[in-house]
């Protein structure tokens, strides 16, 4: 396929501001339960913000997308049958909670609903709001990597991997975000979400290097024999019928060489993982304020490379048809 | 319930490009038109077109089959390019199963395009909208024209008549008895789509010629086998 | 949007359906314009048209984007008083002007030296017309393109069948079983070809392709047998030795209808060593046809006139006459004669394996034997012998450019038509069947004149410009024998040159040799590109001075539509209509549309009106013939005889009262008489009303065996076909010929030819046909150039000569070579890569493309892909000039001049029959090197675009819809 960087921004970007949202909300958690500090309303609510701006910036790439953006509202009416309209629908929704969720924290509407276990475990509405997130969060995550991993004949993609990797990598891109936020405020949750950023760093690292290898040995389903329907081993297409490009080569094809390809897997398997790992456990013995911020950018980096490759290596079987030209 | 659909025969398709020009022609100033060309007399002309014909070879010199294939939107009795659009653009005519984009609400996605294995929805450049075959829809469903002109447009064109078209539900179509009596196929089977246009396959006339078609008592060489003693000399002058 | 099925078409716009005559290439299929608001709507096949039955190509599916091209001429120009030829510099002037400058030129030559104007058009579907105002005005120099095109195919059939593929007829695939095409012929009848095969194909028939490349029609082959180039010959000459050997002709076909069992005196002392023995004392028709004086030998009487009553002739033998003259059969001479060509030898030469030939000729051979078509027909032969059945042989051949552009195609093409011969297939149910007006005399009546004195200035040629030369006499020559020809059509060095040389014009007028002209007149010729051999050359040619400054082919006059690369080199520019804007004939003087079972023609009625100041070429050549006071074109008082073409064709006879016109159909003062009848006012009309076609079945009595068959040839000579009505027996062997070869062996009693030629002729004008390698391969060194280049048109582009066509050259925007892998492996050249293709010539670079479906030896491309740059109204970017090429550049036009031919310059052509031998190119490719630039070689500076011609779209986009474009 072709990377189209909309499509890459898109993913990449809500990944990020769902991953932080639920940061946010796992520190409000832990410091209701009181296993880490109290933070002040303010960090929740520009924490929010930024998720927000994350999420906003994504749907903006995704206009980018769209031949007639202006007709865009169109696309929640198929939500029976298309994940797009699922995720069209569940973007929003979660872009509202997280705002809800930013304003609430920000308004100071943290009056308890409810209080169990002696104070333990109080509810207000910003818990009620942050549970739903989640909730949101992950049907988004799911929907997202449902676009791809339900075209079942794109082989690459469809897999429970990709909504593994959707969820693990964007998770992993939040709290690393958290950390660098938490870090360039100089709060002391730096670790925290550090910690759980490098542990979903490995279970991304996990989910995307079993996605690689699975996708390495992938027999493809379809050939040339089954894509004319002639059975023979020595098929070769002459000519594609036309002599220029067409929306079928364009689309389709990433038109770069193995090399590139091979050269932009290095480079995400290094940036998205074992370098913001190192930053982050760097940063935690240097007690250093850069390093995580660092280490934020870099896996952000790495994982607009691992989006390319994405959608890069996943071979579509309409390219059997497009080979030649003669 | 209806299907309609294209036959088409690899055994007489010569890959002349009439199917992929008379669709270019009817479509760009009908219901799905206009068909945009781009650098139309310039590097690199593009456009869209419904319909094409590719050529491919099988097997190696000298016993190479040289196999024109014209492929165009098979219109799927499961087609997994219309359950994917988020806006209902793409859908399936319950009343002849024919595929159709509806531009107007189409919100150039392209996610259709993604989700038909095929390769043959082409997103109109200029207008953004996605575009594919219709199967002529307004020369199949328009009442006003003679029946016997109700036919897309690539199959009354074919010089070789390797386009047939109907009804593939009907059991005694012309469609449905060349499929059954022809080998006909489906593309990609493996993906379950049902494609509701078909393939007939390569067909060779051998011949056999046995020892006794060569040396027949009829041979007109028969009649000419003419010796005429001329006085030369023979066994009888030498040995007795 | 709306739904379609409530949405009607024909609602949208002011809508209306015309019907006319397709002309995006040269099948002539007939065609409905619907028109939306003034612009074209669609084009479709008419399925009341006897031709296409409804079906139309890619090509007259593309007729709208002919309609809109930026190539479009729209104004008369002249070259810049001071620019240079081939710059492309024009300014426009009107038709008076360009007309007034036209007939003073010309009326010049006329009055002075005629044959110093010489007029040569590229596509032949108003020969009759072109080739009336050559003769009217004098000039001996005319043709069409028939020379480069098919004239061996012609000549080698009509010399041999009195018929020929194609116009003139072709392979009944309604009855036959076994299809056997030869060479690449599918750009020729190619719409009718195609519903034929494929109705053939499912009826179980057996379709062998022999062709170096497995593409076009072959595709769908049920075998293809890979040769190698020009070697076609061998190949039927083996196949013809096979199925003499074991008996597998049809021996009754051979000896009635054939001069198989005819006697031939065979006596090398003798003068007439090699003619037919004649009874010349009896009284038969001696016209131009075969008299009926010939001899059989009779089993029990001997010597007999054929046809005796009773008589059982031998096929085989040698006699003696009782006047002591020895004699041989015809068919004795062709055993002989085939003896040696065993598909042993074959094989060697054409690279398929002689277990293949033999099972080939089998198959031919036991398919016409034993799958006999008898139909129950009456009919009567020239021997007034009643028939209750018509037969057949269901073995069909069809063969085109394959074979005739090879220097020895016309020996080929006369070898196949004897195969056919043989295996009892001319005009019979199931093999080959005329289309009138043939069958016609072997060879046909018209001569072209045969001394220079046939031109006189002020005085129409006395004789017709081309013809058909039988005997020595027949030539066009001078008193030394020299060609009086610009393209020494009819001279000793190609005698039977029918359709003229049209790719030796430009370097013959060039070199002066024989002469050189004033005033070339071209139309619809791209003879500065893709319809000249050494294309490069050429374009200096026509740029290059003498020593007083003086272009040394001093005017050019093109006529064209369209802003082709020839455009640039004119020194005056007509601007032509498109198809759908004139009135047409496809005319029985010409090239008819007929069909098996009787004649056809056609018109064209013009759908649209003429765009800017164009003017149908006809309308011109009709104004220009009464300004030059030509006598067809011009009354008593001096007054223009006719208003325009459309009055032309209504009120012209060929003579006054002939009945006879440039249509058949429709005739008499009400249009109740065919073929011959007084103009009808109102024929136009009525060819309206009869959806632009006349169409006159015969009766099935004269629907076969149409050469013997007394019924069909006295209706034929009744409607004007023919002179004569006499039987047209097949020439196995061939008289004519053997005139030509006992002239050069000085045992002629007329004419003979120059010294220089006399080996030649000899060698070449063989009476039975006979191998020889191509001349070029002849001439160059083999070893390095073990390759031979050949070119075919893409079937979305056959025959579309003209327009770069914005949906045609999306399928074809530029061409590769295409390589067998194994051969490219060996010099270590990859698909894609980058290579020169090296002929004797010159080189082109261009990319390669491998190919299972190339026969080793060879490499191919499409032809007349590339564009020159800036041509066609391409912008000089476009795909057809970076990454086209042409192969034209390296295909000589002359043969290597070596001392085997004395240092004589030839052409490089048949040596009977002077077509153009594009298919012998020998040539070697290697790789480019890697610092040379990715775009094709050579390049041309860019040309101009000239005032009045269309543009291009200023935006990137064009979405063309009816009623709306360019519009909004």
């Amino acid at each position: 396929m072709h990377p189209a960087f909309s499509v890459i921004f898109l993913t990449t970007l809500i990944g990020a501001g769902q991953g932080l949202f639920l940061a946010l909300f796992t520190g409000q958690l832990y410091s209701t339960v009181r296993l880490v500090e109290q933070q002040p309303s303010s960090f929740y609510a520009v924490g929010s913000a930024l998720s927000l701006a994350l999420l906003v910036g994504g749907l903006a790439a995704s206009f980018f997308h769209l031949g007639r953006p202006e007709r865009a509202w169109r696309a929640a009416a198929m939500w029976r049958t298309s994940w797009l309209s699922r995720e069209v629908i569940v973007l929003p929704a979660m872009m509202g909670l997280v705002f809800l969720y930013g304003v609430f924290h920000w308004a100071g509407w943290t009056q308890p609903w409810l209080v169990l276990g002696e104070g333990a475990l109080t509810i207000d509405a910003t818990f009620v709001l942050g549970m739903l997130g989640v909730l949101v969060a992950l049907v988004l995550f799911v929907s997202t990597g449902m676009i791809y991993a339900s075209v079942k004949f794109l082989q690459e993609w469809s897999s429970p991997y990709t909504i593994a990797n959707f969820i693990f990598l964007g998770t992993a891109s939040g709290f690393m975000l958290a950390a660098a936020y938490s870090a360039l405020i100089g709060n002391n949750l730096v670790s925290f979400f550090g910690t759980w950023a490098v542990i979903a760093t490995l279970l991304g690292l996990g989910t995307r290097s079993a996605s690689l290898m699975r996708n390495a040995t992938l027999k493809h389903r379809s050939n040339l024999q089954t894509a004319i329907g002639v059975r023979h081993r020595g098929i070769v297409q002459k000519s594609q019928g036309f002599s220029a490009d067409s929306f079928n080569t364009r689309e389709f094809f990433h038109h770069q060489s193995l090399r590139t390809l091979k050269l932009i897997r290095v480079a995400f398997l290094i940036l998205v993982f074992p370098v913001p790992i190192m930053l982050v456990l760097l940063g935690y013995q240097l007690q250093s304020t850069t390093l995580p911020i660092l280490a934020f950018a870099i896996q952000y980096l790495g994982l607009l490379a691992e989006r390319w490759y994405f959608f890069a290596e996943a071979q579509h079987p309409q390219n059997l048809y497009y080979q030649q030209v003669s | 319930m209806t299907q309609l659909a294209l036959v088409i025969d690899l055994n007489v398709c010569v890959g002349c490009h009439a199917c992929v020009t008379s669709c270019k022609q009817w479509n760009t100033s009908g219901w799905a038109g206009p068909m945009v060309d781009e650098n139309p007399y310039d590097a690199n002309p593009t456009g869209t077109f419904f319909n094409r014909v590719q050529t491919y070879e099988i097997g190696s010199f000298p016993s190479t089959e040289t196999v024109h294939f014209p492929k165009s939107c098979l219109h799927c009795e499961d087609p997994p390019c219309v359950p994917v659009c988020p806006t209902g653009a793409s859908y399936k005519r319950e009343d002849n199963g024919v595929v159709l984009v509806d531009y107007d609400k189409c919100i150039g996605c392209k996610y259709c395009s993604w989700a038909c294995p095929y390769g043959v929805r082409e997103l109109d450049e200029q207008q953004q909208v996605m575009k594919k075959c219709t199967l002529c829809i307004d020369r199949i469903a328009d009442h006003t024209l003679p029946e016997p002109e109700r036919k897309p447009a690539c199959v009354m064109a074919c010089p070789t008549n390797a386009r047939l078209y109907g009804d593939v539900h009907d059991p005694d179509s012309e469609v449905s008895v060349a499929i059954r009596e022809r080998g006909g196929y489906a593309l990609m089977p493996e993906w379950g789509t049902n494609p509701a246009n078909h393939y007939l396959p390569r067909q060779k006339t051998h011949m056999h010629v046995t020892e006794e078609d060569l040396q027949r008592s009829d041979n007109p060489l028969t009649k000419e086998d003419i010796t005429v003693y001329q006085g030369e000399e023979t066994m009888e002058d030498v040995t007795w | 949007m709306k739904d379609p099925a409530v949405q009607h078409d024909a609602e949208i716009g002011q809508t209306e359906v015309k019907e006319t005559t397709c002309y995006m290439c040269a099948c002539r299929c007939g065609i409905r314009v619907h028109l939306r608001d003034g612009q074209v709507r669609y084009i479709e096949g008419n399925p009341n048209h006897p031709l296409n039955k409804g079906i139309l190509c890619a090509k007259g599916s593309s007729g709208i984007m002919k309609q809109v091209s930026p190539a479009r001429l729209t104004k008369p120009l002249r070259r810049k008083a001071n620019a240079k030829r081939g710059e492309s510099q024009f300014e426009e002037i009107s038709w008076d002007e360009a007309l007034t400058m036209l007939s003073e030129r010309l009326g010049h030559l006329r009055a002075t030296d005629p044959k110093k104007f010489a007029l040569f058009t590229g596509r032949d579907q108003m020969q009759a017309l072109t080739g009336m105002f050559a003769k009217q005005f004098g000039t001996p120099n005319y043709a069409a393109h028939g020379g480069f095109c098919s004239v061996n195919m012609a000549t080698g059939m009509i010399y041999s069948i009195g018929g020929s593929f194609w116009e003139f007829g072709g392979p009944d695939l309604d009855r036959a079983k076994l299809f056997i095409m030869i060479g690449t012929a599918e750009d020729h009848h190619s719409n009718p070809l195609k519903m034929a095969l494929s109705k053939f194909k499912r009826e179980g028939g057996r379709f062998i392709a022999i062709n170096p490349v497995r593409s076009g029609y072959g595709a769908i082959a049920d075998e293809w047998v890979p040769i190698k180039p020009g070697t076609d010959g061998a190949l039927f000459l083996a196949l013809t030795h096979e199925i003499l050997k074991l008996g597998l002709f049809d021996r009754d076909f051979l000896i009635q209808y054939t001069n198989a069992a005819e006697l031939v005196i065979d006596d090398p002392a003798r003068d007439d060593h090699g003619m037919f023995v004649r009874d010349e004392s009896i009284d038969v028709t001696r016209g131009c046809t075969d008299p009926q004086d010939k001899f059989w030998w009779d089993r029990n009487r001997g010597a007999v006139l054929t046809h005796s009553e009773g008589a059982d002739p031998r096929l085989l033998g040698g006699y003696t006459m009782p006047d002591g003259t020895p004699v041989k059969t015809s068919f004795q001479l062709l055993k002989e004669r085939v003896e040696p060509y065993t598909p042993e030898w074959a094989e060697s030469i054409t690279g398929i394996a002689a277990a293949t030939i033999r099972r080939l000729a089998h198959e031919m051979g036991v398919m016409a034997r034993d799958h006999k078509i008898e139909l129950p027909i009456n009919w009567t032969d020239a021997w007034d012998k009643e028939h209750d059945r018509v037969t057949g042989n269901p073995v069909a051949f069809h063969a085109m450019r394959g074979l005739a552009a090879h220097s020895n195609g016309f020996q080929t093409i006369r070898a196949l038509s004897i195969l056919m011969t043989v295996l009892g297939t001319i005009d019979r149910p199931g093999g080959f069947r005329h289309k009138a007006p043939f069958p016609k005399p072997i060879p046909p009546c018209p001569k072209p004149p045969h001394s220079p004195d046939a031109v006189q200035p002020n005085t129409p040629l006395d004789g017709l410009p081309l013809g058909w030369p039988g005997r020595p006499e027949d030539l066009f020559v001078d008193d030394n024998g020299e060609p009086v020809r610009i393209d020494k059509a009819f001279s000793w060095e190609y005698p039977l040159a029918a359709h003229g040389l049209m790719h030796n014009v430009i370097t013959n007028a060039w070199r002066g040799d024989p002469y050189r002209i004033d005033t070339l007149f071209l139309f619809m010729a791209n003879m500065a590109w893709n319809s000249a051999m050494n294309t490069v050359e050429t374009r200096n040619m026509l740029t290059d001075r003498d020593e007083n400054g003086e272009y040394k082919i001093p005017f050019l006059v093109v006529c064209d539509t369209f802003a082709s690369e020839t455009v640039a080199f004119a020194d005056l520019v007509l601007p032509d209509t498109t198809y759908l804007e004139r009135h047409d004939v496809l005319s029985m003087l010409d090239r008819p549309i007929s069909e098996f079972d009787g004649p056809v023609d056609s018109v064209r009625l013009p759908v649209l009106p003429p765009k800017g100041e164009c003017r149908p070429f006809q309308d011109v050549l009709i104004e220009l013939g009464a300004r030059l006071n030509l006598p067809a074109f011009t009354n008593q008082d001096g007054s223009a005889k006719y208003k325009n073409y459309p009055d032309f064709v209504v009120n012209y006879e060929t003579s006054p009262g002939s009945g006879i016109g440039f249509l058949a159909g429709y005739r008499g003062k009400h249009g109740d008489k065919s073929l011959k009848g007084e103009p009808n006012p109102n024929q136009w009309e009525q060819y309206a009303a009869n959806h632009c076609v006349f169409h006159h079945e015969l009766p099935r009595s004269y629907q076969y065996m149409r050469n013997w068959n007394k019924g069909y040839l006295h209706w034929a000579r009744a409607h004007g076909m023919t002179r004569w009505a006499e039987p047209i027996t097949l020439h196995l062997y061939s008289e004519v010929l053997q005139r030509f070869r006992a002239a050069a062996q000085g045992k002629w009693p007329g004419r003979q030819p120059p010294e220089r030629y006399r080996k030649r002729i000899e060698t070449f004008f063989d009476p039975l046909p006979f191998y020889y390698d191509p001349l070029e391969t002849q001439r160059v060194d083999t070893k390095r150039f073990p390759l031979t280049a050949l070119t075919q048109r893409p079937m979305a582009m056959y025959h579309s000569w003209d327009s770069q066509n914005a949906w045609l050259r999306q399928i074809h925007s530029h061409n590769y070579l295409f390589v067998n892998p194994k051969m490219a492996i060996a010099q270590d050249i990859k698909d894609g890569d980058w290579i020169w293709v090296e002929s004797h010539l010159g080189k082109v670079k261009c990319m390669c493309r491998y190919s299972e479906a190339v026969e080793p030896s060879t490499v191919w491309t499409w032809n007349a892909i590339g564009k020159g740059a800036g041509a066609w109204g391409l912008s000089a970017k476009a795909d057809e000039s970076k990454k086209g090429f042409l192969l034209n550049h390296i295909i000589s036009e002359e043969l290597p001049v070596v001392s085997a031919d004395g240092k004589q310059v030839l052409s490089n052509s048949d040596p009977l029959t002077g077509q153009a031998a594009w298919f012998d190119t020998r040539v070697r490719i290697y790789k480019a090197e890697a610092r040379e630039a990715r775009v094709t070689e050579p390049q041309f500076p860019p040309m101009k675009t000239l005032p009045g011609q269309l543009a291009r779209p200023k935006q990137r986009w064009q979405a063309y819809v009816a009623g709306l474009f360019g519009r909004r």
